[in-house]
């Protein structure tokens, strides 16, 4: 048995695990701290022999770590004398160790574990990180791997994390019904910071890194499974399937980027294209599509459409104009004008990229000079556009879509 | 992160067995399902009929022969599958571990090849 086996179980099981002990010790950060001592012991005595039950073992063994830390934690108090031995204490101890989990709970638990690691108290990073930590199962390497940081800046991050948690006292419940969709917003908000990291990498020498996008969808996933009834869940969901549908024609065999008219549509992945569809279609509520419902039916309607010419472009106009009223943001106005140029010509794009300009909307963005360029090219303005897309390429921090603006800027002349 | 196939091979005597607590053999089997729904890593998963009502093509001669029946002498038959988006060929083997199998049977579980590469490359 190697470590990879025992990774593999607890891919399976941490969500559940440490959602069922901080249900059982209502300490988030203990149930943490025995979980992860439960891993430690695995890679060393599995590699004697595995257990029949590798999951069962790992849960034993979790719960005995935190019925440990709970009787260490008691004996200082005494000690202390600061506060008198709670007798929850003896109660959750002997409940941890006597009782199953409960399988109509645990999936409200899981859930409760991931509104747990995006609550709002803690910054973004540490949300990130907790996410990938505790309900996706990902080592604290493979975290710093994901988003290309010093590994002890993750553990940094998700020890400061689980101690504001305690000091804020978040509970661990399931938010209360006025709470909820403001609380799922930001669960949902935490999957597609990790999805869009591996979809469009913000810094770095590769445009994509699937497997980071992978742990995105795979949570949605979760989330859509045991949130059944959030439309939104499963826009999000939709979302990533469709988006990554593109993966395999968005690089080129060295690397860099296709842009969506160059890529070679057969090279969709059919698959997820339909998943996507169908994710879609459990999106739409009595009030319509939400922010990630209506983004992911863009990505439906490219998905869809056999060119860049046959493409509905009016509908996405539409679905865009839909997206700025509920979700109103400068990039979604910049795609907005993407999308004009298409249905009706350079000319009524330019005037929407020259209102953000106007605004000072996206300062330092690539991707607004990125777009004029191309909007000024297509007007046969060469000159400006070579000189937008020479901008472009110096505050675009991607290498791969920087050499892109580049190559394109030298061919204005 | 990769996708794999859990084959079912069932033998007459497994498939017999399953037959005879064909309800409790479906229960446990959505609940597997159930899970593995929820870890977020089933892609799809089918479950074929009889082989007995299967038929053949073989394209052994000059021309395909079509016989009715199973496959052969085999005595395994491919009973259905499910498709997993798992982390690693490891996790793969551990969920076809957790399937809540009858005694005879087995599960093969194969990585799903890349519209872009030939099987077999060395890829792991």
């Amino acid at each position: 048995m190697g470590t990879a086996d025992v990774e593999a179980v607890w891919r399976i099981e941490s969500a559940r695990i440490v959602a069922a002990l901080t249900r059982f010790t209502g300490d988030f950060g203990l149930a943490e701290d025995a979980a992860q001592e439960a891993v430690a012991e695995a890679l060393v005595s599995w590699r004697r022999a595995l257990p029949a039950n590798p999951a069962g073992w790992l849960m034993a063994t979790a719960r005995r770590r935190a019925i440990d830390a709970i009787r260490r934690r008691s004996a200082l108090r005494e000690r202390y004398a600061l506060l008198a031995v709670d007798s929850a204490v003896g109660w959750a101890a002997s409940s941890v160790l006597d009782e199953d989990v409960d399988p109509d709970r645990i999936d409200d638990d899981v859930l409760a574990l991931m509104f747990v690691s995006c609550h709002p108290v803690l910054s973004p990073e540490a949300r990130v990180a907790l996410t990938l930590r505790v309900v996706a199962g990902l080592s604290s390497e493979e975290i710093a791997r994901a988003f290309l940081v010093p590994v002890p800046t993750v553990q940094a991050r998700i020890t400061r994390a689980k101690k504001t948690i305690a000091a804020a006292r978040v509970p661990f419940e399931l938010p209360p019904a006025a709470e909820r969709r403001e609380r799922l917003g930001g669960v949902l908000s935490v999957l597609y910071v990790i999805f869009t990291e591996g979809s469009t990498a913000t810094s770095g020498d590769r445009l994509l890194r699937p497997d980071v996008a992978y742990e995105a969808i795979r949570l949605a996933r979760t989330l859509a499974a045991l949130a059944p009834d959030e439309p939104e869940a499963h826009g999000l969901l939709a979302l990533c399937e469709l988006t990554a549908a593109r993966f395999p024609a968005r690089t080129g065999p060295d690397g860099s980027p296709v842009l969506l008219e160059d890529q070679d549509r057969r090279r969709w992945d059919i698959s997820a294209i339909r998943r996507g569809l169908a994710a879609l279609g459990r999106a739409a509520s009595t009030r319509g599509l939400g922010p990630y419902g209506l983004q992911a039916a863009i990505a439906a309607t490219h998905a869809s459409a056999p060119s860049v010419e046959a493409t509905d472009w009016d509908r996405i106009v539409v679905l865009y104009e839909a997206l700025g009223r509920v979700a109103p943001s400068p990039v979604v106005d910049l795609n907005r004008a993407v999308a004009v140029a298409m249905a009706s010509g350079p000319a009524p794009a330019l005037a929407i990229v020259d209102e953000l300009i106007a605004a000072n909307r996206l300062p330092g963005s690539h991707l607004v000079p990125t777009v004029r360029g191309e909007l000024l090219a297509r007007l046969g303005r060469r000159p400006e556009a070579r000189a937008e897309l020479e901008l472009a390429a110096r505050l675009c921090a991607n290498q791969p879509e920087r050499s892109v603006l580049l190559r394109k800027a030298a061919t204005l002349g | 992160m990769s996708t794999y196939m859990l084959i079912m091979r069932g033998t007459d005597e497994s498939n017999a067995a399953m037959m005879a607590s064909i309800d409790e053999a479906m229960a446990t089997t959505r609940t597997f399902i159930e899970e593995m729904v929820k870890a977020g890593v089933l892609l799809a998963a089918e479950g074929l009929d009889d082989p007995a009502r299967g038929v053949v093509v073989d394209f052994g001669g000059e021309v395909p022969v079509v016989t009715d029946g199973p496959y052969g002498e085999t005595k395994e038959l491919f009973g259905g599958y499910f498709l997993l988006d798992v982390a690693s060929k490891e996790e793969a083997i551990e969920w076809a571990r957790r399937f809540p199998a009858v005694r005879g049977s087995k599960i093969e579980v194969r990585r799903v090849a890349g519209a872009d590469e030939v099987p077999g490359d060395g890829r792991p």
